[in-house]
């Protein structure tokens, strides 16, 4: 059997009980097929970057499977037929995570794009190398520029 | 000129290393918005490696996440 990363973007309408019976009814679906759903993340209501279908919002819940494939692929065909999950993404990853992922870390974080970058994180010492924002937008935009110049 | 000219102050840029090689490299994960927003710009495209210093066989892992990411709408396609 292989290891599944699931991610699937739910309608914003929905309430949280009815995305964990939605959830709960993928994770039979894998069930069915002899397969296993090892960690579950229920990742709330967040702010999707760009409209999907008139949500502004969606719910995120991440499944961790591991299944063998015909069992992923009839979730996969059921999550396209169901008019509540607006997008899903799987990936077949090496192995599985069983910490928390970092969609669940900053879920208290709702509002992400007028976040600073100044905050106290791991990455902190990124943030001398690279510093995002006007800066380096015009750096880019004037060596593209640059370039563009000498052909 | 061989000498370095004195009116101007000499400038040392400090040399960059890739982030996500090496001993303490951090993950590269399409879930982690936050760093994966300190590669792109305020406009939401994906800066270049020669301005990052990010290596070419991480750039690319980077630029998968990224596009990764815009898929599942956690990060934007274009920031307008």
């Amino acid at each position: 059997m292989a290891f599944y990363e699931t991610v699937f973007v739910a309608r914003q309408d929905l309430s949280a009980a009815q995305v964990e019976a939605l959830a709960a009814n993928l994770t039979e679906l894998i069930t069915q097929g002899k397969g296993d759903v090892t960690k579950t993340e229920f990742c709330g209501l967040r702010t999707l970057a760009y409209s999907i279908k008139k949500n502004r919002k969606g719910h995120y819940v991440l499944f961790n499977i591991d299944a063998p494939s015909p069992a992923v692929k009839e979730m996969e065909r059921q999550m396209r037929l169901n008019e509540d999950i607006l997008r899903f993404l799987t990936l077949k990853i090496e192995k599985l995570d069983t910490e928390p992922s970092p969609l669940m870390q900053s879920k208290q974080s709702r509002d992400r794009r007028y976040e600073g970058f100044g905050d106290n994180d791991r990455y902190d010492r990124l943030d001398d190398e690279i510093v995002p924002g006007v800066g380096v937008e015009a750096e880019v935009e004037e060596e593209i520029e640059e370039e563009g110049d000498k052909e | 000129m061989s000498e370095a000219p004195t009116t101007r102050k000499p400038f040392f840029r400090r040399r960059k290393t890739c982030p996500f090689s090496g001993p303490d490299a951090i993950p590269i994960d399409y879930k982690d918005v936050k760093l994966l927003q300190k590669f792109t710009t305020e406009r939401g495209k994906i800066i270049p490696s020669r301005i990052t210093a990010v290596s070419q066989k991480k750039q690319r892992e980077l630029a998968i996440a990224i596009k990764r990411a815009r898929f599942i709408a956690l990060m934007p396609y274009v920031f307008d």
